[in-house]
């Protein structure tokens, strides 16, 4: 923490939840996650690359039980990130700021983001593909 | 020392100075880039997406052959490189957020970018391998 002993500004615990705020941190979050996922595709592509019983080893890790747990929690991620990016980019082109506005759109990010989420396992799910 | 002085020596107008350096010092490159980077990743992402859901179909051969077509190779370094760059500087502000002990903080900045070129140049390797060996 700081070096400095001054006061700190109220953080998280003092507001009441909702969810302007949990669209806000979780932003943020799922950046932090994605950024982590990122070395998964760097993985993925050496892998590939490497040749055949390599490529084989990486399908057999992430189609385990937690490799499929950690790939359902990126996809969501991704979704969120790229649902309420969207909406960021809007609001940054000064579009939404109404409070109304401002509170439904951070629900479409959730609600979007999984119904995305869902309709991407379901396809890997019903063409059987994964792993 | 570079207080009122300065001011009085320093010749540019007020909007020329806004514009180099803000405390930051880079403006609002940060800002602009960040923006930039991601209009590209919405475009990319969900075009990597859907590549991804095609290669689950597919055996070893078949997942080659599919990242070696020239636009799927070209648009998965474009992603590659558009993602690690947006992840430096999404964790940059995290990290300026909430790290507040100056050398650590240094460390890290400096420790993701380090990651981040490793990461990016290793992904663009591997496309090119599988993309130019027949």
């Amino acid at each position: 923490m700081a070096d400095t002993q001054r006061p700190l500004s109220p953080h998280l615990q003092v507001y009441r939840w909702q969810v302007q705020m949990v669209s806000s941190i979780l932003h943020r979050a799922t950046g932090i996650a994605l950024a982590v996922g990122s070395l998964l595709v760097v993985a993925g592509l050496l892998h590939l690359a490497a040749g055949e019983e390599s490529f084989n080893h990486f399908k057999g890790v992430i189609g385990s039980p937690l490799g499929m747990v950690l790939l359902f929690g990126w996809s969501w991620a991704l979704f969120y990130h790229l649902c309420n990016g969207i909406r960021h980019l809007l609001q940054d082109a000064g579009l939404g700021y109404a409070i109304p506005q401002f509170v439904r759109s951070s629900w479409l990010s959730v609600v979007v983001s999984i119904v995305l989420t869902l309709l991407v396992w379901a396809c890997v799910m019903t063409t059987g593909g994964a792993a | 020392m570079s207080g009122n002085n300065a001011s009085v020596k320093d010749l540019r107008n007020p909007l020329k100075r806004a514009r180099g350096l803000g405390s930051a010092q880079s403006g609002v490159g940060h800002w602009w880039t960040q923006r930039v980077t991601a209009a590209a990743l919405v475009l990319l992402g969900a075009w990597f997406v859907v590549t991804v859901l095609c290669l689950m179909h597919t055996d070893y051969d078949g997942a080659r052959a599919i990242v070696a077509k020239p636009w799927n190779a070209l648009l998965l370094i474009a992603f590659v490189l558009t993602m690690f760059w947006h992840a430096v500087l999404g964790l940059q502000v995290v990290i300026e957020d909430y790290v507040h002990t100056r050398w650590k903080e240094v460390v890290l900045l400096v420790a993701i970018k380090f990651l981040a070129v490793l990461g990016a140049l290793a992904s663009v390797l591997a496309v090119l391998r599988i993309a130019l060996t027949p």
